[in-house]
Order: structure tokens, then C-alpha cells, then sequence
């Protein structure tokens, strides 16, 4: 591919295409055809200078369609970028999207590509005649076929596709912080953040666009002497050397929410290649996600021009008119060679002035005023432009394919009454440009609630007052409806020195640019044009190109009944998806308004929400993925654990080991294996656990116990020093909420544990009793869950191994069960609690974790003789379970009560304060007699392990829906009983000790079993007290 | 994304750092073993949700550790004051003399 | 005078010792540093909590450092960094094996009154973060304001930290430091290193490579 391909590209000439660098060819590929721009090109203006007209299908009727905008309003021009699998990028805007060597795009829609579509030809479904709501329509009935006709519906649909193999970029996010924000770097926001600035705050100005000046990119007018780009250049530059500013280019404020944060989406590399390129051998994100707090946010997004909706509008060839002047003076492309321009105000006679000036045929301009007469309106008459007054562009016409147009049907029109109001006259033409006005960007306001006002002055729907009187917001230039330079570049310092007044920043207000102004005339409301048939039977004339959506299917809509704006958007889709309502949205309110008798404001606008463009998936999630998803809590002992071929269980962010596998004649354990082998080895020899998720809390003041005894269930007043108590801690409202042992180290002294999961919440549950109901209790609590590292040592042999390393008289007489002493354990200050958690003998060993190693590997150099295995969570789970004790959590739901998981003995009822959950404990629902109560299961059949969750009935035989009376909560092979055993909850269930339950399950089996004590092992408790 | 001064630390701190804990000026009934289970469910259970002007409980959980008072508009989200335990709020949906005289004593945790 | 139990740690005698981020080897930055990031491991940590007015005067007794009462504010000198956490509540850092007499003698200047003092070094590590980017990483993982215009020399927050959170001190005008939860120690390094790689990220060894053991001999009493 050479240069001559770029057919549509103008000669080299003095204020022409001053964004490309034509020393810098770049090739590129489009549906798979090679072409070739410039560095500074967009893909949109290389596919422009290279004279192709149709870049995507239209996703309801598969039509042709070719760019229509030169920013992010751009409906048509929707491609899928990436040469590889792995580099797949859905939804790009082209106009937005920077060209590089080897980039690579299809169309988004289309098949088997958007020139040589097959769709079409069956037109989807319903061939080409779909009236709106058709599937709503079509596919409501029957409901069961709905997921047939979806998934057809949806390949038919395309949207882009994700990429089939995982990503080879990275993301991330930064968060900032600023006085100011501003957004859109165009004349307003230019202006506000060099006025910012001088106040010497923080300020962030960001714009989408690949270059900052906006609409002074394609303007001749001239601010301080310069030409508009020029001063746009140097006010760039002057920015940029202050330490204060930080200028984000393509940087898109997605999202404004609430108390002014605003998150910011840059295009780090998207405009280098299809992945990001390294740096010295370092990586850096593709897109960062920039997570803006900012004291005041000066929205200066500008404003969209809105097209005219007439019939053909959305053949290739039809553009928006300040497009043409972005394409023929930013890139140097002429998007056709005969123009129409179809407009309603001034401002857009640019475009024909622009086309004449680079050489173009100006055909005639079809103007819906009477009387227009503005200095352009002159200038142009004065080049020898047609002028036709009091008309409008009623149609395109095209090629047969459609795939661009060949004329333009002018004719005279009557705006109120809604009619031709002369013959149309045929223009032969390559291109239509139409300007029906401006619609102030208010997508970002609207996110925080800020709902759009109408102003009759501008056409359009501007910001509202903000909702939150707090929040420093305000807007400016064309956001806020004000288009003319001299008040724009004004009214944007004031504003922000207003701004920064407020909060007692003074700026020194220099002088506003001296501006060139041009006389403009008025500017008439025009959105959807007459046509000589009435719009059911005309030929469709596009609202919202990107959804496919008619003045018809609006109208339709009306006649259907929807009368809110809401219920016309979702009906017809107007303004969905990526869209949100960009180009189309005034012109559908418009024509609702037209239908239902009714003004624009009465009608009123619908909404938007984040995001304005798609974000990708990859700047959403940042880096918080892969093996920084989510944090991994380690334990001292962790490396020791992995290097020993633990199988990890996940509890909360911790990993804790689940057990350990060993290698039997060459063959790794199953799981069922190694537990089994572990729970032998706690009831036969010795086994230890790493027990150092428990959470502690240290607790010290005069009313620690007070304290304890108003937060647990139990008492805690004659608890003497050196002793160990198992608490069990109750919601207000009377339900279990956590347990453990808690230990009085002295008399204002206590060390609380709880559970791994609950450590966090179960702090700030002390916290909020004491700060909030009790602050006159003398009494603290700190975590020290990290701190220790806890080793539980338990089986017969604990007290023989334990005796080898440590001073403590470990003596059953002197160290009694649920006691505790301080000593030194393999040479290691450690404190050893003696509770038990397995109803053997168990040691819990504690260490400053910086010497927990120490200890554990004395403990394997020492154990081997009396057989020490590591066991996991899940031998534990089994042990725990054969003693009855329960999990907080997985034998507990929340629904439990201390009586209800038969553990009054662990309730204080004569205790003198009425401590956390003790009122509740006589409402009429916690003393109903059936409430799920706890107690064990033994099935029929030995070799049975109820499934964990599995619902229980009494009779087997009644119908379905069958009476569910429970479920299991806990259930495990219990290779020291030899059978299975499970503890569950049943109604009444401590008064049917004894009787026989059913569990019927998916596979069509029941299992029977007994109603039992949840004790399974030495109900006397014999071991642990040896 | 809530932008919060904790009246604590004295400075806006991040939404992030912060749990809601519910409707602020909830205290526990003094003499619970006195309450009927109506009033103690009311207590337990149910929760204003007003249109407006709304005290909320919130505690710095990633910082200082403190709880403390929300003033809230529900409709703008806008935060009218924040105030520390035991104190009184200066906003109330119909002037300061309309606040709850439960906000006198101290604010109450969650069931 | 609360009746509260001591406990000295650290062995008499030396003994092996492993800091939270032992098992991850020390790398130098690809090309150019820009970042240095450094584990100051078997640190004394305690907390400290109590009524200003209850502790101030014993601080300065013991420690020769004013009680900082204003929020967020970092006070140090050649004993060690004393921090605010909250109204009631500051972290103080010592040299390994200082911690346990420090803690007594504060005890003893408290006398009746009513206040905490935990040992919580076993539980932390302490990560300094310097170079010319160390802020932009900050940036990259905490959602507190960092900028030095809002964060100067002297100040330390808690605050988010990617997925964990972390009390984030400025040393001075090139050093930070991050003092993480030896749970989620391992963690937190991946994330730096991930976050400072495109600056430049080297990781230095951990310093002392070993803690000392107990400074002052002394049984480990209850002190009543």
C-alpha cells in the first residue's frame, strides 16, 4: 500500500492537517484489508482519507454505515481491535482511537465482514420490516422457548466479543487527590485550569481526546493574536511546566459520583500498539483507572453537535458538520468532494466555508431560517455558496447498496405545521453535513443526580443545580450552553476564581484573552425533518444510529401508549449501551414531544449513568488480580507448611494447612487417607496443629471483667488468675454470634480468642459496646491475633513430648486442664495453655511469631518418637465434631441460641447484668419448644457420610413437597468410630433422642438415621483431663 | 464513594476506611429484663428510613477505631454533619428541638 | 495499680528467628532504581493506650518524647517513634529487645492509673519505601492523599492499603515507611513490588538480618 491509496487525503497546505505528521507513514489493517495514514491519524480519519465509506453494520437491520463524528459521540464507527486472539479489545471507537503501525480492526457488526454482509439479507429476523418492540413482540410466548431465541438473537446481535485467551497487558489504578478538576480541555476548560492554577492548588485537567484544545483544533478565530490551535498549543505548554497541573490526555472522566469523586479512564498505550510496549525491560499498564477525590470538579465537556433526522440520514456520507471541518483541519481529509450541508444555526456554515477552502465542491447549503443573516451566514454567500433559506435536507439518497450517498432531496419546510412546503429539489452530492444545534454534554453531572434543565435560548438541555449544596461543582463553556468565545473564555474564570474563593483561595483575576468575536444570528429548533411522506411510510430516518432506533418507532411507541420519556427509551432503546443517548437522545425527546402535543421540557430528557464510553474490564479491576486478587494471610509457620506438601484450606483471607498427603509405597494420599492417618495419630500418639489464625484480644483495664461478663454468655467473676474459660457470645437479639476461650492472665488482665473468621468483627463488637453503651467501663482491647504464633500440641504423648523442651511443670495435678502457665519452650518465652479443642490432652503452645520456627522444628526434632504427625483444618473439623463441639458459623447460622445447641450450661441466666443476648432469650419465639435444635446423627448404614446441608424429614413416605424438619450442619467419617457421623439441627430435636429421621436426597436415595447425643467420643471427657 | 470527616481524626478521610453501622441514637434499653418483647423487638428490629434527613452510627474502621454520628440527606447523599459519641446533632429533619431524646445519652449498638 | 502480666519475648539467649518477609530473596530493580523498598524487621512494637493527660507525663519521663496529641502526628528521637493511632491510642517503635524494659518503666511512672500497654512486634513488620517514585506507588495502593503538599515529614495515617491496610508514616522528605501486619506481610510486598515495577523497583534485603535477643536480663515476672 503506498500514499496514492489515501485518495481522500489534501495536499500539504498551511493550516491543514497540523495533527499529522506525514514523515511518519503507519500501515494498518481494516476487515482485513492493508491501507495506509499518518502518525497523528485517528483510524477514523485514515479510513476517511482512504475512501472507505462503510466501516460497520447497523446492529438491528444490518445496514451500511459510515463515520459520522470525529469524537466520542461517534455511534457508526465501532470496531474490534487486536491482530491476536489474546489482544481482542470489543467496542472502539475509531474516531477515538489513535492509529499505529500494524494496528489491526474489524467492524463490529457484520458477516462476514460490514461490505459484504449476510444479515442483511435475511434482515435478522422479521426481514427489514421490524417495528419497535419486535421482540418484545415476537419472542414473549411461549416463555419456555425464550433461552432458544436468545441465544440466536444474541449471535445475530454482535457487540464486540471478549477475547478467548487471557489478556498479555496489565492494568492499575491510581488514586489522586486535587483542589480542582477539570474536565475536557477544550476553551473552557483551558481556561479554568490555567485560572486554577494560578491560585496555586492542585489541578487536574484531563480530556478523551488524543490532543487537548477541543474546538479550538478546528477554529481560525484569534485569541491574544494567535490562531485559536495556536494559543490552544502554547496554553497546553504553559500548563504543563506548572508543578501543580498534572494533564491527563485521552483520559475519559467516566464516572462522577458521590462527594465529588470522579473516576478517570486512561489510555496509557492504546495508541502505541496492540499490547503496551516494555520499558527497560519493565512492564506498565495498558489503561489506569484514576481514582480522582477532588475539592471542586469544573465540568467543561463541551457539547455534541446533534444531527438532523431525516429520511437516509444513515447512509455512509451523511456526517455531522463540525466533523467535516475536524477531518479537513486536524487530519487533512476531505470526507467526500460535494457537499450538501443541511444546518439551523451559524456556526456550522464552518463546515461549507472549510470544504470550499480545501478545495471541495460546495453544492449548496440548505438553511431551515427564513432570514439567516450572521457573518458566516455572509461570508459564505460571499464565496458564492448557494444559501437555499426556510429549507432542510429531507432525505439521502445512495447507491443501491446503500453504501453511500449520491444525492440530497432539498426541500422548503414548514417547522410548525410539520410539512413540506414546496417541492424538493434533488441535488447530486457525495456528502451531507447537518447541524440541528448543540446538546451541552451533561452525561457526567447527571451521574451524581443533577438532572438536565431546558433552556429555550440554547435548544438544549443544560446541568442542573446540583443536588448536594456541598459540593464545589460547577460548569462551564459549551457544558453549560455557552458557545461563544469571548463569554466562554470569561465566564469559565469567573467561575473557577468564584470556586476557589469559596473556600478562601484568592486568585489574581488576569485579563480574559482578547477573542476575535463573529456576529452570529439566531438559531432556529429543528430535529426532525419533514418528509413528503408521512414518517411511518417514509424511509427510515435514524435517531440513534448506534441502536437502531426511527422517528417511526418513536412515534409508534406514543401511539402504543408510553407517554414517560423513561418508558419510550426502553421501549424503543434510545440512547442504550455504549451509546448513552450522545447524538440521539434531544432529537428522540423532540420527537416524542411532537407526538404527544407536548413541549420538550414537558416531556423532559431521560438520564445518564456511568460509564460515558466503555471502560474496559482490565482498568475496572487493576491490579487486584491473579495472585493479587485477593490478599493471602500467612502464619509463621507457612513456608514450613508448603514445603511439606500441605493442602491449603482458605479461611477467611487466611490460608490454613487442610492437611498433609503423604507419599505411601510411591502413591500421594487422598484425602480421606491422610485425614484418617492424622486423626489416629491425636488419639493414639500426638499430633499438632498450627492454630495461629485464632484471633486474640488482649484486654486490660479494671473493668475487663465487668466487661466480659456483659458481652459472653456466661460468667466470668471468680475466673481466677492462671485460669482458662470457654465463653460463648450472643447477639442482642439472642443468636450465637462467636466463641472461645478467653484466659485471665491477671486480675485486670484477660486474652480473649475467637474465632479465625470472626477476629475483626469481633473487635469492633467490643469497640461499639464500649464507645457507644458503656464508655464508663475502665478497659481496652487490642489485637494481637499476629502477634502469637499458636501451636497446639494434642494426643497421649503431648505431656511426654512437651516435658523434652520446656521448664513448666507440666504435672496433671500442678498444670491442671483449662489452665495456663508461662515458661520457656525450646528456648523461647512462651506461654502454654492447657485447653482442648480434640478431647485429648492438649498443650496450646504460644510464641512471639518471630520465633515460631524455633519451636516447631524442636518439636519434629523431638517428636518423631512419640509419632508427632501436623494435622490440618479438616482433621481438626473431625475431632472437633466427634466431641460435639460446634464452629460458630458452620453449625450455627445466626438462628441459634445457646439453648438451642443444648449449651446451658455455658449461660449465666442469675448473672446481675442483663448481658448481651440474655432478654431475647425469653421472647416468645426463642422459648418455642420446636425451634432447630442441635444434636447428633447416626446413620442407619455405618459406611454412610450424611452430605453436609442435606435436608431432614421424619417420614420418608409423605408427598412431595415434603416437611423439612432440618438439615445437617457437620458430617464426617470418623475413622476412630468407624462410621460416619454428622451433627445436625431438628425441630424439638432434644426431646427426640433416640428417634429415627430421613434424609432424602437428589440421586433418589434416603438415608435413615438416629437421633443422638452430639457426643460421639468420651461423652465423660476423661482424655483431655488426664 | 463516600467523602467523610471523622471528627476524630479531623480530616475527610476515604469511604473505604469507614463501616456504616446502621441508624445512629439507638440506645439499649436500660432495664431489658423490664421491656416488653414489643418495645425490645422495636429496639432489636425496626428502623426509621427517611427521605432526607437521617442519622447514621459509623465507625473509622481502618483508622482511628472510633465510632461516631452521620448526618445524612438520603436524596442527595449529601453528609450535613458528622459529631462524636455522646454528642448532639446541630441538623435535624425539623430543627435541633425535634432530635430524639435518646440522642441526650449516649447512642446505642446495633442488635 | 492494674494487675496486669508482662511478657518478655525474646529469648535469653540467641535463637533462630524468621521476620514476616523472610522467605522472599532480596532483587535489584530492573534498569534504573526508582524505587527502594527495605523490610526493618524484629522492631519492638507496642501499643499504647490511655487518656493523654494519664500517659503524657510518664511518655516524656520515660521515653523523652512529647505525647503527640494531634491527630495523625509522628513524634521521634533516638529511642524510638511514638504515633498517634486515634485519641486514645499510639504506636510506639523501639529497637528489638528495648520494648520490654520500656514497657516497665512505663508501668511503673502510670502507677494506678488506667491505661494499656500490648507488645504487638511479633505481630507487624515495618517496610521503608524511598527513591525518587516511592509516592507514586503510594498512590498506586492507598486511597489515602499522599502528596507531600498533604502529607509532610512527621505525619502517619492507617488507611487502605490495596486489599490490606497499613499505618503509612513520612520519615522524611525521601523515606516512607509502611508498618504492615506480619499476616499480611507477604502479601503487601508482592503488591509493591508490582506496583513499583514500572518505575523501578529494588528490594533490598531485610535489616537486621537476625533479631537480637533480650536486651536486659530479667525473669519473666509478673509484675503487679
Amino acid at each position: 500500500m503506498s500514499a496514492s491509496s489515501q485518495t481522500f487525503r489534501l495536499a500539504p497546505k498551511a493550516g491543514l492537517g497540523g495533527e499529522i505528521d506525514r514523515d511518519k507513514p503507519l500501515r494498518f489493517t481494516f476487515n482485513g484489508k492493508s491501507y495506509q495514514g499518518y502518525a497523528g491519524d485517528t483510524l477514523a480519519s485514515a479510513l476517511l482519507a482512504n475512501g472507505v465509506d462503510v466501516v460497520n453494520r447497523s446492529f438491528k437491520y444490518s445496514r451500511p454505515r459510515g463515520v459520522v463524528a470525529a469524537g466520542a459521540e461517534e455511534p457508526n464507527a465501532i470496531v474490534q481491535l487486536g491482530a491476536s486472539e489474546a489482544a481482542q479489545v470489543p467496542n472502539v471507537r475509531a474516531t477515538q482511537q489513535a492509529l499505529y503501525e500494524g494496528l489491526s480492526a474489524r467492524g463490529t457488526n457484520g458477516w462476514p465482514d460490514a461490505q459484504r454482509d449476510m444479515m442483511s439479507l435475511v434482515g435478522k429476523f422479521g426481514g427489514p420490516f421490524m417495528p419497535v418492540g419486535f421482540y418484545y413482540k415476537t419472542f414473549k410466548a411461549p416463555a419456555s422457548l425464550w433461552m432458544t431465541y436468545e441465544k440466536y438473537i444474541r449471535k445475530a446481535a454482535g457487540l464486540g466479543r471478549a477475547p478467548g485467551e487471557s489478556d498479555p497487558d496489565i492494568y492499575d489504578h491510581m488514586n489522586r487527590h486535587c483542589e480542582v478538576l477539570v474536565v475536557g480541555a477544550g476553551p473552557a476548560g483551558l481556561m479554568a485550569a490555567l485560572t486554577a492554577a494560578a491560585g496555586g492548588v492542585r489541578v487536574i485537567l484531563c480530556d478523551e481526546q488524543e490532543t487537548f484544545g477541543g474546538s479550538l483544533r478546528d477554529r481560525d478565530e484569534t485569541i491574544d493574536g494567535l490562531p485559536a490551535p495556536e494559543w490552544a498549543r502554547q496554553t497546553i505548554e504553559r500548563l504543563a511546566a506548572m508543578a501543580n497541573v498534572t494533564l491527563l490526555p485521552r483520559t475519559t472522566a467516566n464516572g462522577y459520583h458521590d462527594h465529588n469523586f470522579v473516576t478517570l479512564h486512561e489510555r496509557r498505550t492504546e495508541h502505541l500498539g496492540d499490547t503496551a510496549p516494555m520499558v527497560d525491560g519493565r512492564r506498565r499498564s495498558r489503561s489506569r483507572l484514576h481514582r480522582v477525590r477532588a475539592r471542586h470538579v469544573v465540568l467543561a465537556s463541551g457539547a455534541h453537535e446533534r444531527p438532523l433526522v431525516y429520511a437516509g440520514n444513515d447512509v455512509p456520507g451523511n456526517l455531522l458538520a463540525g466533523a467535516v471541518s475536524s477531518y479537513i483541519r486536524r487530519y487533512a481529509v476531505m470526507p467526500g468532494r460535494r457537499l450538501v450541508l443541511s444546518v439551523t444555526n451559524d456556526h456550522a456554515y464552518r463546515a461549507a466555508l472549510d470544504w470550499q477552502a480545501a478545495g471541495g465542491e460546495v453544492v449548496a447549503i440548505a438553511d431551515a431560517r427564513a432570514n439567516p443573516d450572521g457573518e458566516l451566514v455572509e461570508r459564505a454567500r460571499a464565496a458564492g455558496i448557494r444559501v437555499i433559506a426556510g429549507s432542510a435536507v429531507i432525505e439521502a439518497t445512495s447507491d443501491r447498496k446503500g453504501h453511500r450517498v449520491n444525492g440530497a432531496r432539498v426541500a422548503a419546510i414548514d417547522i410548525e405545521g410539520f410539512r413540506l412546503s414546496g417541492e424538493a429539489e434533488v441535488l447530486a452530492c457525495d456528502t451531507i453535513a447537518s447541524s440541528g444545534g448543540y446538546s451541552p454534554v451533561a452525561h457526567l453531572a447527571a451521574h451524581t443526580g443533577i438532572r438536565p434543565v431546558w433552556r429555550d435560548d440554547i435548544l438544549g438541555f443544560v446541568p442542573g443545580q446540583a443536588v448536594d449544596p456541598v459540593k464545589g461543582f460547577s460548569v462551564v463553556g459549551g457544558a453549560a450552553g455557552v458557545y461563544a468565545l469571548p463569554a466562554l473564555l470569561e465566564g469559565a474564570a469567573v467561575k473557577v476564581t468564584q470556586a476557589l474563593a469559596a473556600d478562601g483561595i484568592h486568585v489574581d483575576a488576569s485579563e480574559p484573552p482578547a477573542v476575535e468575536s463573529i456576529r452570529e444570528g439566531e438559531a432556529i429548533g429543528l430535529y426532525h425533518v419533514p418528509h413528503d411522506k408521512p414518517t411511518m411510510r417514509a424511509p427510515k430516518q435514524f435517531v440513534d444510529l448506534q441502536n437502531d432506533v426511527t422517528a417511526a418507532a418513536i412515534e409508534l411507541a406514543t401511539i402504543e401508549g408510553f407517554e414517560s420519556i423513561e418508558h419510550v427509551k426502553r421501549y424503543t432503546a434510545m440512547g442504550f449501551g455504549t451509546d448513552q443517548g450522545k447524538l440521539g437522545n434531544i432529537n428522540g425527546m423532540a420527537i416524542a414531544a411532537r407526538c404527544l402535543g407536548q413541549t420538550i421540557p414537558e416531556t423532559g430528557t431521560t438520564v445518564f449513568r456511568p460509564n460515558y464510553t466503555p471502560v474496559n474490564f482490565g482498568a475496572i479491576v487493576g491490579r487486584h488480580c491473579k495472585e493479587l486478587f485477593e490478599p493471602e494471610r500467612y502464619t509463621a509457620m507457612h513456608q514450613w507448611h508448603v514445603a511439606h506438601g500441605a493442602k491449603f484450606e482458605d479461611v477467611g483471607q487466611w490460608k490454613r494447612p487442610w492437611y498433609y498427603p503423604q507419599r505411601v509405597n510411591g502413591k500421594l494420599e487422598s484425602m480421606h487417607e491422610a485425614v484418617a492417618r492424622e486423626c489416629l495419630a491425636v488419639r493414639e500418639k500426638v499430633g499438632v496443629l498450627d492454630a495461629s489464625t485464632l484471633g486474640k484480644i488482649d484486654i486490660q483495664g479494671p473493668d475487663a471483667r465487668e466487661f466480659l461478663g456483659r458481652i459472653y454468655t456466661n460468667g466470668w467473676e471468680k475466673l481466677a488468675v492462671g485460669k482458662a474459660r470457654y465463653g460463648l457470645m450472643c447477639k442482642d437479639d439472642g443468636m450465637v454470634m462467636d466463641d472461645g476461650v478467653t484466659t485471665c492472665l491477671g486480675d485486670n488482665h484477660f486474652l480473649m480468642t475467637t474465632t479465625t473468621g470472626g477476629a475483626a468483627a469481633i473487635l469492633e463488637w467490643l469497640e461499639i459496646w464500649h464507645q457507644t453503651e458503656w464508655p464508663e467501663l475502665e478497659v481496652y482491647f487490642t489485637s494481637v491475633t499476629d502477634h502469637w504464633a499458636t501451636m497446639t500440641l494434642t494426643g497421649p504423648e503431648a505431656r511426654n513430648l512437651l516435658a523434652e523442651l520446656t521448664d513448666v511443670d507440666l504435672d496433671r495435678d500442678s498444670f491442671k486442664f483449662m489452665e495456663w502457665r508461662e515458661g520457656v519452650v525450646a528456648g523461647v518465652p512462651a506461654r502454654i495453655y492447657r485447653i482442648s479443642f480434640t478431647g485429648e490432652l492438649s498443650f496450646e503452645i504460644n510464641v512471639q511469631a518471630n520465633y515460631a520456627m524455633q519451636v516447631w522444628e524442636s518439636l519434629f526434632a523431638h517428636g518423631n518418637k512419640y509419632g508427632l504427625t501436623p494435622y490440618g483444618t479438616e482433621t481438626m473439623h473431625v475431632l472437633r465434631a466427634e466431641k460435639g463441639f460446634i464452629i460458630v458459623g458452620q453449625d450455627t447460622d445466626g438462628s441459634m441460641t445457646p439453648e438451642d445447641l443444648g449449651m446451658h450450661w455455658c449461660v449465666g441466666y442469675k448473672k446481675p447484668y442483663s448481658w448481651i443476648g440474655k432478654r431475647a432469650l425469653t421472647r416468645s419465639d426463642t422459648r418455642r419448644e420446636d425451634r432447630k435444635q442441635l444434636v447428633g446423627l447416626k446413620p442407619l448404614e455405618a459406611d454412610v457420610v450424611l452430605e453436609e446441608g442435606a435436608q431432614i424429614v421424619f417420614d420418608p413416605k409423605q408427598a412431595i413437597p415434603m416437611r423439612m424438619v432440618g438439615h445437617v450442619t457437620s458430617s464426617y467419617y470418623s475413622p476412630t468410630l468407624e462410621r460416619g457421623f454428622a451433627l445436625a439441627v431438628v425441630k424439638g430435636g432434644h426431646k427426640r433422642l433416640g428417634e429415627r429421621v430421613y434424609l432424602p436426597m437428589a440421586d433418589g436415595k434416603t438415608h435413615a438415621a438416629e437421633i443422638v447425643s452430639p457426643i460421639f467420643y468420651d461423652p465423660q471427657g476423661s482424655r483431655q483431663n488426664v | 464513594m463516600f467523602h467523610i470527616y471523622c471528627p476524630y481524626c479531623a480530616e475527610y478521610r476515604e469511604e473505604e476506611e469507614f463501616h456504616p453501622r446502621g441508624q445512629a441514637h439507638i440506645a439499649r434499653p436500660a432495664d431489658p429484663e423490664a421491656t416488653s418483647d414489643d418495645a425490645w423487638g422495636d429496639y432489636l428490629f425496626f428502623r426509621d428510613n427517611p427521605r432526607g434527613v437521617h442519622h447514621e452510627l459509623w465507625v473509622h474502621a481502618v483508622g482511628c477505631r472510633k465510632f461516631f454520628n452521620i448526618t445524612r440527606d438520603t436524596r442527595s447523599y449529601a453528609i450535613l454533619e458528622t459529631y462524636r459519641m455522646g454528642e448532639r446533632p446541630t441538623v435535624t429533619a425539623n430543627g435541633p428541638e425535634a432530635v430524639p431524646s435518646a440522642t441526650a445519652t449516649l447512642t446505642g449498638a446495633l442488635a | 495499680m492494674s494487675k496486669v502480666v508482662q511478657f518478655d519475648p525474646h529469648p535469653a539467649q540467641a535463637a533462630a528467628t524468621q521476620s514476616p518477609l523472610h522467605h522472599v530473596a532480596a532483587k535489584p530493580a530492573v534498569g534504573e532504581t526508582g524505587v527502594t523498598l527495605t523490610e526493618r524487621a524484629f522492631l519492638d512494637h507496642l501499643i499504647v493506650r490511655g487518656e493523654p493527660g494519664v500517659l503524657a507525663g510518664a511518655v516524656e519521663a520515660v521515653l523523652g518524647l512529647e505525647l503527640p496529641t494531634q491527630p495523625q502526628r509522628l513524634a521521634r528521637n533516638e529511642t524510638g517513634s511514638l504515633q498517634w493511632l486515634s485519641p486514645d491510642e499510639w504506636l510506639l517503635i523501639v529497637a528489638g529487645g528495648e520494648g520490654f524494659r520500656l514497657q516497665r518503666e512505663l508501668r511503673e511512672a502510670l502507677g494506678e492509673a488506667h491505661f494499656s500497654i500490648v507488645d504487638v512486634g511479633g505481630g507487624q513488620t515495618l517496610l521503608e519505601l524511598s527513591g525518587k517514585h516511592a509516592v507514586e506507588v503510594l498512590m498506586k495502593s492507598t486511597v489515602y492523599d499522599v502528596d507531600p503538599r498533604h502529607f509532610p515529614v512527621g505525619k502517619g495515617v492507617t488507611s487502605v492499603f490495596a486489599k490490606a491496610t497499613a499505618v503509612i508514616r513520612r520519615v522524611d522528605e525521601s523515606r516512607w515507611e509502611l508498618v504492615v501486619r506480619r499476616s499480611f506481610a507477604d502479601y503487601c510486598l508482592r503488591w509493591l513490588l508490582d506496583a513499583g515495577e514500572e518505575y523501578g523497583i529494588a528490594h533490598q534485603p531485610t535489616q537486621p538480618a537476625v533479631a537480637s535477643h533480650r536486651q536486659t536480663v530479667t525473669d519473666t515476672e509478673t509484675v503487679s
